[in-house]
């Protein structure tokens, strides 16, 4: 038995980790008593890779197939983002779509149907995704893709991987011109301004927003936004030396949880004042690299520890389009609470209406808080207000929401339900996730 | 070169496959699962387009190992013995076949095949024979004598091998890895200054290959670790819960 907990370092849970490293000794395993979810890198933030007996699948790290002509990638389900980059930037291909750190497992990607800043252009990954190959808890394998049990399909990106163990994942990379990144980064003063923003920018590939929610007055909801583009040497003013380099190990290692008091409002306050005010002018345009575009905290190892070691909960939701006044509400109930997160990053989708993937058309916004006894009660009545405008939570985020909430805010549940029923009949795949939501 | 590695699947001999694959070296893998090969194969050639294939070896039948090495389609400079079976030493007490496997298996399998190997080496004159043992074979222990014995055995092996070679001009290196933390331990708490990642053991070995060491401890305190241990007089060890 080993203590397990993934990236928010809560919840702490005692189980018996195992390693896949076939398929042969995959379905040995799942002939075995004993329920079991199965793991990835532990970079989501709560409960959804945890269970009394875990499945990790980080030996199944082999490419399996990449044709360098047509972009199509085969890959085990354990492969990091990470390891795909340092193999496909090289041949001139990029992840099609990617989230803020490069240390999650393909699987895992899949299974959280991860957005990245190209939502409201490209979707989620399940996008892109050509066909997958999965394991049932019987021990069969089978694939699935748009057209083969698609209902598998479906109910696989996005579904916290309670359909079955995917085992691998084809999928479509993105052609680049290069490795680095054309960025703007540009000045809100207010709620508005940024919105105003998004909306006229909303032809850029990538955009997403830092907002600082402390501020109140009125520079409530200022912000800066980051928009990018593919660096195209040819047609760009900037000669790169090295223009497919890839990223290099993160040199920064926080070596121990800080003590709980570290991050409080008023250092919060202190770093969104000195962040805020680092872009002197209203705008900026450079050439960087993807690595600290795409992933800036993936340069600082072990960073989840500098909420110490009662750990933290990221709140991620996402309202619909025509909430912003709701967005705006909520906001407030944060400013005047006067929980400051560190990272607080917004960012509005595009269109999407998958079984039961998180992103749809609106407002998403992401906040980290340290967990503290008076916390629960505080994202409880956030949530209320989510509720009432019709929006939901972000299951790879989330450790604490209440069923009933989240009940109410999936609209397509049952549906998802009956399909891992069909492919997982005993629940013998199952996570404290899908227990403490009642998914099965 | 051409290195064959025998036992390819194992953690430590990915690593090393991989490390050997960046630099260039053609790569024979061999072990049991065609599934695991194959898929190994693939990504070492995706990673680092080197050249590598796939051979079907089983360590416990002493009886195809002849016929294994001659039909290989060129013959190696290097081979890389990894493969090994590790278990809890109250399994192998409940059951004796597990323990007889063991010796089967981290000793008999491997002098088996090894010795087939260094004839062809000392007949070439030259070629690196890389023995992956462990520190449990230093001294026997309460806890894992079924694994160390084994390993004990092995460890006098190479050494023999290893003198009765030098004249021949094959170098013979022993590998003594000390706690190895997998990918899937990677957050696990292993006393981590005893404790390599199989990344490193590989580093390690290629080292001691270019620079002909002869037996290596993979994290160097292990030595003198090994060293007190083997020091502390019988009748004391015997009363030690190690």
């Amino acid at each position: 038995m080993t203590i397990v907990s993934n990236w928010s370092n809560y919840p702490k849970v005692n189980s018996k980790l195992y390693g896949i490293t076939s398929k042969a000794e995959l379905s040995q395993k799942l002939k075995l008593n004993g329920d079991y979810i199965v793991r990835g890198n532990g970079r989501c933030y709560g409960d959804a890779s945890l269970n009394d007996s875990i499945l990790s699948c980080l030996p199944m790290n082999k490419f399996l197939s990449f044709d360098t002509e047509t972009g199509i990638i085969e890959v085990q389900s354990g492969v990091l983002l990470d390891d795909i980059l340092k193999v496909t930037v090289p041949k001139h291909w990029f992840l099609p779509v990617t989230p803020g750190t490069k240390f999650i497992t393909i699987g895992g990607a899949v299974a959280s149907d991860v957005h990245g800043k190209n939502h409201h252009l490209e979707g989620s990954i399940s996008n892109h995704i050509i066909s997958l190959e999965i394991m049932l808890a019987d021990g069969s394998t089978v694939s699935c893709s748009r057209t083969n049990n698609k209902d598998l399909f479906w109910a696989t990106c996005g579904g916290m991987g309670l359909t079955g163990i995917i085992l691998s994942v084809k999928f479509m990379l993105k052609p680049i011109k290069s490795a680095f990144i054309a960025q703007k980064s540009y000045k809100a003063q207010s709620l508005d301004e940024i919105l105003e923003l998004f909306e006229r920018t909303s032809g850029s590939t990538y955009s997403v927003a830092w907002i600082d929610c402390l501020k109140g007055g009125k520079h409530f909801g200022r912000s800066l936004l980051f928009t990018g583009e593919h660096y195209d040497p040819e047609s760009g003013k900037v000669k790169l030396k090295e223009p497919f380099k890839t990223h290099s190990d993160p040199i920064i290692n926080i070596p121990f949880n800080f003590p709980g008091i570290a991050l409080n409002k008023y250092t919060i306050k202190l770093f969104n004042m000195v962040y805020y005010n680092k872009l002197m002018g209203s705008s900026k345009e450079s050439i960087d690299h993807y690595d600290p575009f795409f992933y800036p905290l993936d340069a600082i190892l072990n960073w989840n520890r500098m909420y110490g070691k009662r750990g933290f909960t990221q709140y991620q939701f996402v309202l619909p389009i025509s909430e912003k006044k709701g967005l705006e509400k909520i906001l407030r109930r944060i400013q005047s609470e006067g929980m400051g997160s560190f990272l607080a990053v917004l960012k509005v989708f595009g269109e999407q209406n998958d079984l039961i993937s998180f992103p749809m058309k609106g407002y998403t916004l992401a906040l980290d808080f340290a967990i503290h006894p008076k916390l629960f009660s505080f994202l409880n009545e956030l949530d209320e207000m989510v509720l009432s405008y019709g929006g939901r939570i972000y299951m790879t985020k989330d450790s604490r929401m209440n069923k009933d909430f989240f009940w109410k805010s999936y609209s397509r549940l049952e549906e998802f339900v009956e399909i891992i029923k069909k492919y997982n009949p005993e629940a013998k795949i199952n996570s404290l996730l899908s227990k403490r939501l009642e998914i099965i | 070169m051409k290195v064959l590695i025998l036992g390819a699947n194992s953690d430590v001999a990915e690593a090393l496959a991989s490390l050997l694959a960046q630099k260039k070296h053609e790569l024979f893998l061999a072990g049991r699962s065609e599934e695991k090969l194959s898929a190994l194969k693939n990504d070492l050639e995706i990673r680092f387009e080197c050249k590598a294939h796939n051979l079907h070896f089983d360590a416990l039948d002493f009886d195809s190992h002849e016929q294994f090495y001659n039909s290989l389609p060129e013959k190696p400079d290097w081979v890389i013995c990894a493969f090994g079976l590790l278990f809890e030493q109250d399994q192998a007490e409940d059951n004796l076949k597990l323990a007889m496997q063991s010796y089967k298996v981290n000793f008999l399998g491997a002098v088996s095949i090894i010795d087939i190997i260094a004839k062809d080496f000392a007949t070439r004159k030259s070629g690196v024979i890389v023995g992956i043992s462990s520190v449990a074979g230093d001294r026997g222990r309460g806890s894992n004598y079924a694994y160390g014995s084994a390993k004990a055995g092995f460890s006098a092996y190479l050494s023999g091998l290893r003198n009765k070679l030098n004249t021949y001009g094959v170098h013979v290196l022993t590998v003594k890895p000390g706690f190895i933390k997998t990918k899937m331990t990677d957050h696990l708490k292993l006393p981590k200054l005893l404790t390599a990642t199989p990344e490193q053991v590989a580093r390690k070995i290629e080292k001691a290959i270019r620079r002909k060491c002869n037996v290596i401890y993979v994290k160097w305190f292990w030595r003198y670790i090994m060293i007190v241990i083997k020091l502390i007089p019988e009748p004391i060890f015997k009363k030690l819960s190690l």
